[in-house]
């Protein structure tokens, strides 16, 4: 019971998809409009009960983070809700207005919030997960209902090919991950993330391993690492982004944008923390990296994805494209977060966001996901009417030119979303890449930084022209009265609150970055080299003669117990 | 409220009266409220304690962004209320400027005019490098806007190389800050970060040299783009050339001064070390700057881009004078500042001027003016002379300070190849040499650009101004260039042939400045006294304890010694 305790949130969520998937398909349309507003309030029970029954999820390396997590995605989640009217049973609807009858089996109304709602469950799951298969079905439950999502999202054949490309590249991703899981399984003889961690330590303290955890871990966590880079759009498992972003609907690109993303980044700090920043050159204890192997990969990763997302992004002349290229080189920027580590503690002082890569990731999460809200919600916000009558997003570049002079409002979001992702001061974005920068700097990474802050600069080149082309160009005849705004305003307000927000977290986010950094914070390590923090509660302190062995033996024994 | 927060809200405050507001109206609110700010700094001048400028004053400190120590932090010494007095001036007169040539979108343009001087006098004040890198960062904006919906035919590709420019450099400057602050945390006792330039100040100064010659690097990188120095100077002209009449008074008047404020304020009192040891090389910068930049500017036939390239050739002296780390060079470097924004801010405005009635800027196709438009010739005349260096106008005095600082400044250093002159070796230190390391062959070397400025504005005034009378007839413009030409077109018949009452009243509060510091600069020296003899003490404390001893530098303080504004 006191585990379930944990889980509120998750539950709060999974009744009001039930009730969701019912209301959905009334045949009384004011009940069916219901489905929005009820999972809005599922959403915000969610973050409620989150924060209501706060408590560190122990055992776990990563206690810390379930509750911020869980707030993060609850409130993202109702951003993104936001864009949603409008997207499912648009023809189906207006074919009612216009005296059809209702056909329950062709609505996908109920559906799309249901899967939506599933896809947050499961990264609320993520980030709470205490198991590895925990882990894998909560990151499975996140992707599983975007594949459909993507597919349902527009009647078009490119969504469909959208969805069946990122299905079987998705299941590529889970294969290689659950794959990777299975080698750590093996290396430690657990599926819990402590027990696994307590593996590790024993194993490399123990005599003969020359400080590394065993090998067949490591290639457990390398190929764990690149499955899950699948769910983040990092550079080797990226090929999809570009064709899946832009063959959904901007809503659900925004959503893709965020939602896996998180789940991927959850799932990475929680399976590095089983290893810990702990080794140097000489292994454990001799410094505050990853296992240089690791940390290579990371490393290298991280420059991949940033400059090949921002160079390829230049070329784009499709608004979706470059986000998506641009989602690509913001992974790029979280991985740094990663390779830097949550800093050490040492002094009896906690890590703070300024040198715990882990808080900035976590920070930059929810800066990165307002700040996708709002650029998206913008092109979600119009529509493309085309010659035969049917509405479209809108895709390139040039038909946003002289937004500014039909919609203000939206061309101000749009520029306020693009200085931001390009990481202006005093917007959300810089506050999110300064601990970024700050923790690499900490961690020794400071050609890291380098790179970071050269391909910001890069970057600034096409967020230039997201600027300059809805606020300074003039419209021509080709986009003049067939880009129109979109008749659902909640999503042109999904923008607007998404564009103050990314000003107000800018000059007073304070409290979140508070709250990052707490999250950050990395659980007592089962063997404690310098420092053994004091009035740690949670305190494992295994004998470092533990023959790795016996070890695994009463964890297979405990966990045949369960 | 106080009065530095006015300063910084009231424009702000202005752009938002003015986006309600009718679109006639927008040019009388800017100027109401670049009047009034200009206003509240009179009186915040009369406030200011000025024989005691080396010390903060009026600071206040609120709350940003505490998980990682950022905070609102304003304050003022002498070299900020210089240069925000010179950004105040500037204001009205930039405002006033466009009235005519602005004709669509006038809205736009003054809101961002506005908020630009807001971030402009953020800067200056700002007392958390996180709050100077915010308002540092956040004048690329509105000047981007400004440059690539008023600027002239070419002004997208200027609008995106000045901020890609600016903002590559300033992402490594960031890198060092962010390293500094880190060594700053490193060593405190608190969990709390801090971005305090105090504290920074006391950290990076206690930094081994490579540390702190890496961290000087990551500060040049974003710093010398803004100046700019020599070889990154290439987004300068192009910007200027573009950029509407008040865009170019504001780019040359104060955005240029970020950068060598950035030098002053970080590179040479964070770094003291790097920057005494790479002082020959950022001389021999400056000196190639000031001579390079002045050849280019003898075969321009843009008289807008003559000035622009004027502008890199003199913030050449202005770093030279920097570098030279004595009292007389410095103090010289932050005179030039003020002087170079007066003088040619002024240029820029009489060439819009002209632009605005002759639409061009060719040098070929324009003549004789003076027989025209006699006031505008003595004006011009009058600032090309200011900005030529003539004694009795502010030019001169800076220029001859910056001059005077290379010249005196060390003598361990000499560039000059001692195989070549035997006699200007290591040892010879020259009666009246102070502290520092360039020395007579910078000053000589930099003097050549005198004679290249002479040549190059003499050339452009001769051609301009004097002879027979040639201009384009306006018939012939009628249909033609693109841009904002109904706006040209609209407003022409309300200009007459000579300035109008307007238009000398924008000039005149200019020259005044220019007379007023070129015959008696005395006050200002005498308040940058104590300031730059701060600095230069700091400098010269740290180096000489570290060629001492190999304790860390700044570790052991010594007696301050005595320097040499007395030189003189």
């Amino acid at each position: 019971m006191e585990a379930l305790v944990r889980f509120w949130p998750e539950i709060a969520l999974f009744v009001t998809t039930c009730v969701v998937m019912i209301v959905g398909l009334s045949a009384d349309r004011t009940i069916r409009r219901l489905c929005a507003p009820i999972a809005g309030l599922g959403l915000i029970a969610a973050a409620y009960l989150a924060v209501e029954f706060m408590m560190p999820v122990s055992p776990s390396p990563m206690p810390y983070m379930a509750v911020y997590g869980k707030v993060m995605v609850a409130g993202v989640g109702l951003l993104l809700l936001m864009l949603f009217p409008g997207l499912a049973d648009r023809d189906l609807e207006a074919a009612v207005d216009r005296g059809a009858t209702f056909e329950p089996i062709r609505s996908t109304r109920a559906e799309f919030y249901a899967f939506f709602l599933f896809s947050l469950t499961g990264l609320m799951l993520c980030c709470s997960a205490t198991d590895l298969i925990f882990l894998f079905l909560a990151l499975e439950l996140t992707s599983l209902p975007t594949y459909v999502l993507v597919s349902l999202s527009t009647r078009r054949n490119r969504s469909m090919e959208a969805g069946v490309k990122y299905f079987f590249l998705g299941a590529l991703g889970a294969a290689m991950f659950l794959y990777g899981f299975s080698l750590i399984y093996g290396a430690t003889g657990s599926t819990n993330l402590s027990e696994i961690a307590r593996a590790f330590d024993v194993a490399a303290h123990s005599a003969g391993s020359g400080g590394q955890i065993p090998t067949i871990g490591l290639v457990g966590l390398v190929v764990a690492l690149l499955g899950i880079m699948f769910k983040i759009a990092a550079v080797p498992m990226h090929y999809y982004t570009p064709d899946v972003y832009q063959g959904a609907a901007a809503p659900v690109t925004a959503m893709l944008a965020f939602v896996p993303k998180a789940a991927g980044f959850f799932a990475i700090i929680l399976l590095l923390s089983t290893v810990g920043w702990r080794y140097g050159k000489d292994g454990i204890g001799t410094g505050n990296s990853l296992p240089e192997v690791l940390r290579v990969l990371l490393w290298s990763i991280a420059v991949l994805s940033m400059t090949v997302g921002n160079v390829l992004a230049l070329l784009q002349t499709s608004v979706k494209r470059m986000l998506a290229y641009s989602s690509i080189a913001h992974s790029g920027y979280m991985l740094v977060g990663i390779v830097a580590g949550p800093g050490s503690v040492e002094g009896g002082r906690d890590a703070v966001l300024g040198e715990s890569g882990i808080a900035a990731v976590l920070f930059y999460l929810v800066s990165y996901g307002v700040m996708s809200v709002g650029s998206f919600g913008v092109i979600a916000a119009l529509e493309r009417r085309n010659a035969d009558g049917s509405v479209d997003d809108v895709d390139h570049l040039n038909e946003l030119r002289g937004l500014w002079s039909r919609s203000p409002v939206l061309a101000g979001v749009m520029v306020v979303s693009a200085f931001g992702l390009l990481g202006l001061p005093p917007l959300v974005g810089f506050l999110g890449k300064l601990p970024l920068f700050t923790s690499a700097i900490a961690a020794g990474e400071t050609v890291l930084v380098v790179i970071l802050g050269l391909n910001s600069a890069i970057a600034a080149t096409y967020y230039l022209r997201l600027v300059a082309v809805p606020f300074l160009e003039k419209g021509d005849a080709l986009s003049t009265g067939i880009v129109k705004p979109s008749p659902f305003p909640s999503r042109s307000l999904a923008g607007v609150v998404a564009a103050v927000l990314i000003v107000a977290l800018g000059l007073a986010g304070g409290y979140v970055g508070k709250q990052a950094a707490v999250a950050g914070r990395t659980g007592p390590r089962p063997i404690q080299h310098t420092h053994p923090r004091a009035g740690s509660p949670e305190a494992i302190n295994s004998e470092p003669s533990l023959a790795p062995t016996a070890s695994a033996a009463r964890l297979n024994a405990s966990a045949g117990a369960r | 409220m106080s009065l530095i927060v006015l300063l910084i809200l009231l424009p702000l405050l202005g752009a938002l009266l003015i986006a309600p507001a009718p679109e006639k109206s927008a040019k009388q609110i800017a100027s109401l409220v670049t009047l009034v700010c200009a206003g509240v700094f009179l009186a915040l001048a009369a406030r200011f304690d000025w024989g005691n400028g080396q010390n903060d004053q009026f600071g206040l400190t609120w709350e940003w962004f505490k998980p990682l120590g950022l905070s609102f932090s304003l304050a003022a010494d002498t070299i900020t209320m210089l240069l925000v007095g010179l950004t105040c001036l500037l204001g009205p007169i930039c405002a006033f400027a466009s009235f005519t040539a602005i004709g669509e979108r006038c809205k736009t343009y003054y809101a961002w005019l506005l908020i630009l001087q807001s971030a402009m006098v953020g800067v200056f004040f700002a007392r958390d490098l996180i709050l100077f890198y915010l308002f540092f960062e956040f004048t690329l904006v509105p000047m981007f806007i400004l440059i690539s919906l008023y600027g002239s035919d070419n002004r997208k590709y200027a609008a995106v190389k000045f901020f890609l420019y600016t903002f590559t450099g300033s992402m490594l400057t960031l890198a060092g800050l962010a390293y500094v602050a880190f060594k700053a945390h490193a060593v405190s006792t608190s969990s709390d970060w801090t971005f305090d330039f105090a504290t920074l100040e006391q950290t990076a100064r206690a930094m081994s040299p490579v540390e702190q010659k890496w961290v000087f690097f990551a500060l040049l990188a974003g710093f010398a783009v803004k100046v700019p120095i020599f070889p990154v100077h290439t987004w300068l002209p192009l910007a200027h050339t573009e950029a509407p009449t008040a865009g170019s008074v504001v780019l040359a008047g104060v955005l240029l001064k970020l950068g060598t404020y950035g030098l002053f304020r970080f590179a040479l009192q964070m770094t003291p070390l790097a920057a005494y040891e790479w002082a020959p090389f950022l001389g021999v910068l400056a000196v190639l700057g000031i001579i390079v930049a002045g050849l280019i500017c003898w075969v321009q036939q843009d008289i807008k881009k003559l000035v622009a390239y004027s502008s890199v050739s003199h913030l050449g002296f202005c770093v030279l004078g920097l570098f030279a780390l004595n009292g007389i060079g410095i103090s010289g470097s932050v005179l030039y500042m003020i002087n170079h924004g007066l003088s040619t801010g002024a240029l820029f405005l009489l060439i819009g001027m002209i632009y605005e009635r002759y639409h061009t800027r060719d040098f070929r196709k324009l003549g004789g003016l003076a027989s025209r438009m006699p006031v505008w010739s003595f004006f011009m005349v009058f600032f090309a002379m200011a900005s030529v260096g003539l004694p009795g106008l502010n030019g001169f005095i800076s220029e001859f300070m910056c001059l005077l600082g290379a010249f005196q400044a060390g003598g361990e250093h000499h560039w000059a190849p001692s195989a070549l002159f035997p006699g200007a070796t290591t040892d010879s230190l020259l009666p009246g040499a102070t502290f520092g390391a360039l020395g007579p062959w910078f000053a000589a070397f930099a003097a050549l650009g005198l004679i290249i400025t002479a040549m190059y504005i003499l050339y452009m005034v001769g051609n301009i101004v004097w002879g027979q009378f040639k201009a384009p007839g306006h018939d012939d413009h009628a249909n033609g260039h693109a841009h904002g030409h109904d706006a040209h077109a609209e407003h022409h018949s309300a200009l007459p042939r000579d300035l109008s009452l307007r238009e000398i009243g924008v000039l005149v509060p200019l020259a005044i400045g220019c007379l007023a510091l070129g015959l008696y600069p005395t006050p200002v020296l005498r308040a940058l006294e104590k300031p730059v003899q701060q600095v230069v003490a700091t400098v010269q404390r740290d180096v000489q304890s570290a060629s001492v001893a190999e304790a860390p530098p700044g570790a052991a303080p010594q007696a301050p010694v005595n320097l040499s504004m007395e030189a003189r």
